[in-house]
């Protein structure tokens, strides 16, 4: 079935109909620098060969420009040198996530998402331009083949490039996609292939969306009430106004901000701008009761998600033992603080931004101008990391609103205090696991998840009978054999502090609290933590065998100096199989050195496999900065952190030496970006526990308890 | 008028002389290689070199510079260690979404051309003031190595 609409350049654009790919509307922008043969939203081939790949999910470091090109230039037997890469315009029909229906990277499911989808692109492609050259040299189709940018006509030898059969394709409908190639055949999905965006992020040359300069453009910094939810009282403009280099000073009923011809001038401005805020209900909301709210919400009975077994009998038959978990807020503070350019007219608007919901930010920019959404042009740019962010608009919103006070365009900057008091954050978790054992293992399981949930406001489907999908993900399916099984689910959201994903979503939550839990079972049974959970992972061998790989790797039964030790995680998440080890080392003054981390990953087929050791090695980095120090607090109704003095990160001379050992496989790829966040908090915490028996509970590691100078 | 020696160009700007360099580079030359992180030099985005030395240009005033040679990421590939640097931050695949890697880089060129041979200890003491989100450190510190081990 195809679908046809003219292309921006000219030419024509057939997309064939893919489920959930629905029909292309007639307003989508397609990209420029179209070939003559575009056959599919994804595709464009020009005269000179050159392959343009319009890539619908967006680039924010973890390599799934090149991961999708190669998955999309492996069928179409592309010539990889020939293949650039482009940012996708805002379009659910056309580039919808097929996970979520809707625009959208995140999730870890770029790969598996867009699997089928782009191998079938360009499969398809490749089809019209085998029939292309077969009609040229008046020969039966199934005659040809294809590899590296050329048609080749096998009984003659007969050659003929892409490039110039692009004119020819461009006339031919395509029909059914050619069967797809068996995995054996694959001569680009599983070499570790250079990064298409790496050369320009060395030299200077890689536009972020904080880079974008159109003509004419100004610059603004702005605040919003340091107390969530507060409003403008009282404006006093006229000190800002006098810094040199000041244009304008917008008040908004929730904001104020300073345009001038740079960011010093708007910067200073800001600061010389005096402010009264009318603070509203939340100015006495604080941390303490935060906690204590949700400690009290978690003792309620929650929503079933998931049952086997009968797990209150088990645990009423049995000697039940029990621990609760603390995660705390958490600040994305992704290196590219939050920033957008907008240039809003009468007639139209263009919107400069790196955002992971290009669609999303086109809908909610018609919705504040009026504008019909034909006139916004979205032109995303690479993201100076995401981490889950950049998936929501406020800061896109609130530019637009900066910009219609605006003569032409102006780029709306984020000062760092800015990005890490306003952002959505990583809600805090409260989880109540209970469980009992029998004959060494574990027989009887509650496991109560509370928390916000994300879902409700963000993507409400994923919100049913009071159960957040992703809340519950990595604890409705945790790998163990247990025969009497429960999770539950209670919603409940932090007073005044909005929540919003964070790498590694649910998982994070409770991957760290089955698996710390997990480690205490296994001491309460007199048994090594390894062998406690190998003897229950019967059902789940992909995760068994990594759990043995990495323990092998990290020589888990050699012995330890005092003070230092091991600790697992094992986790099943985003369709990936890993088992990480954390060697650490804690000093009497209860600091943690971490010396090392193993992990052994299984996620399927590797697309690219020196990437998703990156995204490992990352990963497991952007974890261990959670654990080690991660934790927003709240006073009087305003963050109290606001830079990398008060919200640390782990630096390189903190960092341990990583081991990532991938395993091979044929299955399904699986998701591996945030794989490592959720893995390194429980592995860490299970290592402090081995090296000190101290069963930390909360997150971030508390130094003064494992001093000694504080109660656990 | 203030005069910058910037990338071996002299470039006459009509600013404030307390004006942090990094908008100097950034708002009014155009040149967004460097970038801006925390404003508080707490976190490396904004290196560059002022007379061959790593510096975080957004607290560096342009008063401050004078007449000082400056060196950003757009041009630090003509100087031997910065394209040793990159070469070996490609060889290595340092980098994931890159906004850091400008800072990371100059700071590692500044390294290398005062210590050619930097041992674990020099790279923590010259890399440490360089934030990665993305968590490249263990490629940040392999490639520094393998740029070392170039003739």
């Amino acid at each position: 079935m195809l679908q046809t609409a003219a292309a921006a350049g000219g030419g024509l654009l057939l997309g064939f109909y893919v489920p959930l790919a629905g029909a292309v509307p007639s307003n989508t922008q397609l990209p420029g620098d179209a070939g003559p043969f575009a056959p599919n939203a994804f595709i464009r081939i020009n005269r000179q060969g050159k392959v343009t790949i319009i890539c619908p999910q967006v680039e924010m470091g973890q390599g799934v420009y090149t991961a999708l090109c190669m998955i999309l230039a492996e069928e179409l037997d592309a010539d990889f040198d020939q293949v650039t890469v482009e940012a996708a315009p805002p379009s659910d029909a056309l580039y919808g996530n097929p996970v979520f229906g809707i625009q959208a990277t995140g999730n870890s499911n770029s790969v598996r998402a867009f699997w089928t989808k782009l191998r079938q692109a360009g499969a398809g492609a490749r089809g019209v331009l085998v029939k292309a050259a077969a009609a040229q040299w008046k020969v039966d189709p199934g005659t040809c083949s294809t590899a590296t940018g050329e048609v080749i006509h096998t009984p003659s030898g007969r050659k003929l490039s892409y490039g110039a059969l692009a004119d020819a394709a461009a006339k031919l409908y395509p029909g059914e996609i050619p069967p797809l190639k068996n995995p054996k055949d694959f001569k680009l999905i599983g070499k570790s292939l250079k990064r298409l965006d790496t050369p320009d992020k060395v030299n200077g040359k890689a536009l972020y969306g904080i880079d974008m300069l159109p003509e004419g453009v100004k610059f603004a910094t702005l605040a919003a009430s340091p107390v969530f939810g507060g409003k403008v009282g009282q404006v006093d403009g006229r000190a800002a106004k006098a810094v040199p280099g000041v244009r304008q000073v917008v008040v908004l009923d929730d904001l104020v901000a300073v345009v001038g011809d740079h960011m010093w001038a708007a910067k200073q401005g800001l600061d010389a701008l005096v402010v009264s805020w009318n603070e509203g209900a939340n100015a006495s909301v604080d941390s303490a009761q935060i906690r204590k709210d949700i400690k009290a919400a978690s003792e309620q009975e929650g929503a079933v998600a998931k049952k086997r077994g009968d797990a209150t009998k088990a645990l009423k038959d049995g000697d039940p033992i029990e621990a609760h978990f603390e995660l705390p807020l958490l600040a994305h503070a992704p290196m590219e603080p939050i920033n957008c350019t907008a240039h809003v007219r009468a007639d139209g608007c263009d919107i400069w931004v790196g955002t992971q919901v290009a669609a999303r930010t086109q809908a909610a920019v018609a919705k504040i101008t009026g504008l019909p959404l034909q006139k916004i042009a979205v032109h995303n740019q690479l993201l100076g990391g995401g981490f889950g962010r950049r998936l929501d608009v406020d800061g896109i919103e609130k530019t637009v609103r900066i910009a219609q006070k605006v003569d032409g365009p102006v780029k709306v900057v984020w000062t760092r205090e800015e990005d890490i008091q306003h952002d959505f954050y990583r809600p805090i978790y409260y989880d109540r696991i209970t469980a009992t054992l029998k004959d060494g293992r574990i027989d009887g399981w509650k496991h109560r998840v509370t928390g916000s949930s994300i879902m409700a406001r963000w993507f409400p489907l994923g919100f049913q009978h009071g159960v957040d999908g992703d809340g519950v993900d990595s604890a409705v399916d945790e790998p163990y054999d247990i025969p009497n099984f429960q999770v539950e689910f209670v919603r409940h959201e932090p007073p005044a502090v909005p929540t919003g994903f964070w790498r590694g979503v649910g998982p994070n939550n409770n991957v760290f609290a089955i698996e710390c839990f997990i480690d205490e079972l296994a001491r309460k049974a007199g048994k090594d933590p390894l062998d406690f959970r190998l003897a229950m992972l019967g059902k789940v061998p992909r995760l068994k065998a990594v759990l043995e790989l990495a323990a092998r790797r990290a020589q888990w039964s050699e012995p330890l100096p005092p003070r230092v030790g091991r600790g697992i995680a094992a986790q099943v998440a985003f369709a990936s199989f890993i088992a990480t080890i954390a060697e650490v080392e804690v000093d009497d003054a209860g600091e943690v050195r971490v010396r090392r981390i193993t992990s052994a990953v299984d996620t399927g087929i590797a697309v690219n496999p020196d990437t998703i050791i990156a995204q490992l090695q990352g990963g497991l980095i952007f974890g261990l900065t959670a654990a080690l120090y991660g934790e927003i607090t709240i006073n009087k109704g305003r963050v109290e952190q606001g830079n990398f003095n008060d919200y640390r990160m782990l630096r390189i001379d903190q960092a341990p030496a990583i081991d990532v050992h991938l395993v091979k496989s044929g299955e399904a790829p699986g998701g591996i970006g945030e794989t490592g966040t959720t893995a390194a908090p429980p592995a860490l915490r299970n290592a402090i526990y081995a090296a000190t028996g101290i069963a930390l509970r909360k997150l971030p590691i508390d130094r003064e308890v494992l001093a000694g100078r504080k109660p656990a | 008028m203030i005069r910058l020696q910037i990338n071996g160009k002299e470039q006459e700007v009509d600013i404030p002389a307390d004006m942090p360099l990094l908008w100097v580079l950034r708002d009014v030359l155009g040149m967004t290689g460097t970038k801006f992180g925390c404003g508080i030099a707490q976190c490396g985005a904004c290196t560059v070199h002022v007379d061959g030395n790593a510096v975080r240009s957004c607290l560096l005033s342009v008063g401050a510079v004078g007449a000082r040679a400056i060196t950003t990421i757009e041009a630090v590939g003509s100087t031997p260690a910065g394209a040793k640097v990159q070469k070996a931050w490609l060889d290595l695949e340092v980098v994931q979404c890159g906004y850091c890697q400008s800072g990371q880089i100059m700071s590692a060129a500044a390294l290398l051309a005062s210590t050619p041979h930097p041992d674990d200890s020099d790279i923590d003491a010259a890399m440490a003031g360089n934030i990665c989100r993305c968590g490249t450190y263990v490629r940040i510190r392999a490639a520094i190595k393998k740029a070392a081990a170039e003739a």
